[in-house]
């Protein structure tokens, strides 16, 4: 039984090795030495000490969590008159459907879409208020990064939100409940879980965009995935664009144990009286 | 009669997907009583209190509270509370926020909330349970939150939905006293689901007896028992022996072969009809003595009295109820008075039935 279980675990456990414990090995191992294969601070001493990347992250982390909270605010709503539809099935699969196509396609349709002779400007332009440089704007990059990331946001909270026990939302009414104290003290905490997964599965591949960033920011918009590009493809400096790797993946974790759940133990409500004061 | 507090009219309740739950049910409900919804599984009961506590609409009918038509009152402005079948407490509250959700939704002072809330659980038998969050309760406790989550709110109708189903014998005794008292206490009006015949007969002013969306039968528990409308709710309530018979006249019926006196009148002379006596209305006697003489099959002791399975010459069963046992194998007499038999028609409805009780029981 037991030998059965690990034999199973063997290409599971290969795959983590390849492609996920030896690449942050490499990563680690690049940002701690130099050219010459010396071990060294000085990749993570540059990146403390440069206001440039210092920038960039805060850069980064600001659009992710713009792009997050974009996100979160359509996804919400959309998940809740979602999962209160006839026909949620094929609903859902007009939602996923996009993620189906390659990010680069989609990217793609959205320069021919915003660009100066594209379908928005010819629309304004038709309307008598256009053309306009709608391209590499912090707006357009906003609407595409938070564009391919809804569905992902949506998901989880669709799933929570299914999950609720009507019943719930009944015992609410009954208690005198409005529609909104429901939502609020009832649906809403329950459905936490969903909303902190679809923060997970938004917030950290934002911090990382690179391609939407030049594509549709037009590098106005520069954040620590462009800069691991930039890194390891033009200037070489594979050094630094580990360094920088580190630091994401640092964030990343931050991010991971922020919105995990932990098995909540509240202070005692009662006896304790000043609470209840 | 009072005026009532919430009368059904007419309400049938069609699912989407055609099924029917409920066929005109018609109830009148006053205020401060105990009434009982006892009915089989799949019957319909729980669907009344949705109809009711405004969870779902009635397809057709109306729902009518003190005097006003209330079918599209939202749920959470009707003066009901709901104790739910399976509980719906709030998983992400302890006991204590679950109990005081309904009060703290009315802003009331942080500490008569609190007075309120300890003092529900108190009456649930549960006061020490307050910090404990619902994951960390038995069944029972659940259900007995969930009761205490109701009562709190002292609304002026309590729906309760098999609020006990899950209590041990002695809980449950005890938690039909404390639901009792406070009923009374309070003066609430209580709808109170139950499949448990014992329960609903000892607790209730009124039973309402369904079967596959319909109301058979309504009264009070003695009329119920004593006078049960058809072969199913005299089944469904107590223990009975159901024979075919046939109503020579008036006061006179015949089963078994031979014909007997008895209390029921208002049907046509040689009628096909089934007759009802209850193992407790059987006196044991001589054979000699007996209007009846079955042999002794097997007996069991049920603590205040045994219950005695015995077959008549015809082979039919009889059950009986004896304080005294009796010996396997022997032929015993069976004596009883005219008003122990009870006559029931076929197919009788039952204003035609109430009709017909008013009609002879007054001369
Ligand atoms: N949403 C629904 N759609 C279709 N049929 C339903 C729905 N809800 C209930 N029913 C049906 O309506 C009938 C009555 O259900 P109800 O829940 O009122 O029964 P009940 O008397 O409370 O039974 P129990 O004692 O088992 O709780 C059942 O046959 C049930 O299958
Ligand atoms: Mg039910």
């Amino acid at each position: 039984m037991k030998k059965t279980r690990s034999f199973f675990m063997v290409p599971y456990l290969a795959w983590i090795i390849l492609f996920v414990i030896a690449p942050l090995i490499l990563i680690l191992y690049q940002s701690l030495t130099n050219n010459q294969g010396q071990w060294t601070l000085q990749n993570f001493q540059t990146y403390a000490t440069s206001w440039t990347y210092l920038k960039m992250t805060l850069n980064s982390f600001w659009y992710a969590l713009l792009i997050t909270a974009v996100t979160l605010l359509i996804s919400y709503p959309t998940a809740y008159i979602l999962s209160k539809m006839k026909r949620q099935q094929l609903w859902l699969l007009l939602i996923i459907l996009p993620t189906w196509i390659n990010l680069l396609l989609k990217t793609y349709a959205f320069i021919g879409l915003l660009s100066r002779t594209g379908t928005v400007n010819q629309f304004l332009a038709f309307i008598g208020i256009g053309p306009r440089q709608l391209l590499f704007s912090d707006f357009s990059f906003l609407l595409v990064a938070s564009y391919i990331e809804i569905p992902f946001m949506i998901l989880p909270i669709y799933n929570a939100i299914v999950q609720l026990d009507p019943a719930l939302v009944n015992a609410s009414r009954d208690l005198g409940a409005t529609n909104f104290q429901t939502f609020t003290k009832v649906v809403f905490p329950l459905t936490i879980s969903g909303v902190k997964a679809g923060i997970q599965a938004v917030f950290i591949p934002s911090l990382s965009l690179f391609m939407i960033t030049r594509l549709i920011g037009g590098n106005r918009v520069i954040t620590l995935g462009t800069a691991i590009e930039e890194h390891f493809l033009t200037t070489m400096n594979w050094g630094m664009g580990s360094t920088i790797g580190v630091v994401l993946i640092v964030m990343m974790f931050i991010m991971m144990m922020l919105t995990n759940d932990r098995k909540k133990k509240r202070q005692e409500v009662l006896p304790n009286e000043e609470k209840t004061n | 009669m009072q005026k009532p507090i919430i009368e059904l009219k007419k309400i049938t309740k069609r699912y989407d997907d055609g099924f029917t739950a409920l066929e005109n049910i018609n109830m009148t409900i006053e205020p401060g009583k105990f009434y009982s919804l006892l009915g089989p599984s799949g019957s319909g009961k729980t669907t009344i209190l949705r109809i009711i506590a405004g969870f779902t609409d009635a397809t057709e009918g109306d729902v009518v509270f003190e005097g006003n038509k209330i079918n599209a009152l939202p749920a959470n402005q009707r003066k009901v509370n709901t104790v739910f079948q399976n509980y719906a407490l709030f998983p992400h509250m302890d006991v204590f926020e679950n109990v005081a959700f309904g009060l703290t939704l009315k802003k009331m002072p942080k500490q008569e909330i609190r007075k309120r809330v300890l003092n529900a659980l108190k009456v649930v038998q549960l006061p020490d349970y307050a910090n404990r969050e619902i994951s960390e309760l038995s069944g029972g406790q659940q259900q007995r939150v969930a009761i205490a989550r109701a009562i709190v709110n002292e609304p002026k109708v309590l729906l309760l939905d098999e609020p006990l189903s899950a209590l041990d014998m002695k809980l449950r005794k005890d938690m039909q006293y404390e639901l009792r008292e406070l009923q009374q206490r309070l003066k609430i009006t209580f709808i109170f689901v139950t499949h448990d015949q014992e329960e609903a007969l000892a607790m209730s002013d009124e039973i309402f007896v369904m079967n596959d969306g319909q109301v058979l039968q309504s009264g009070t528990p003695v009329d119920i028992y004593d006078e049960p409308i058809n072969h199913f709710v005299a089944n469904f309530i107590g223990e009975s022996n159901i024979l075919p018979g046939k109503m020579l006249k008036d006061f006179e019926v015949q089963f078994v072969g031979k014909s007997f006196e008895c209390a029921d009148a208002g049907m046509r002379p040689n009628e096909k009809v089934e007759v009802v006596l209850r193992p407790e209305d059987l006196d044991i006697t001589t054979p000699e003595q007996g209007k009846l003489v079955v042999k002794v099959d097997t007996q069991l002791f049920r603590g205040d009295h045994f219950e005695i399975v015995g077959y008549d010459e015809d082979g039919n069963e009889w059950l009986i109820h004896s304080t005294n046992p009796v010996k396997d194998g022997k032929q015993i007499g069976l004596t009883f008075e005219p008003e122990d038999i009870h006559v029931m028609r076929f197919g009788e409805k039952e204003a035609d039935f109430d009709a017909r009780l008013e009609q002879y029981e007054e001369d």
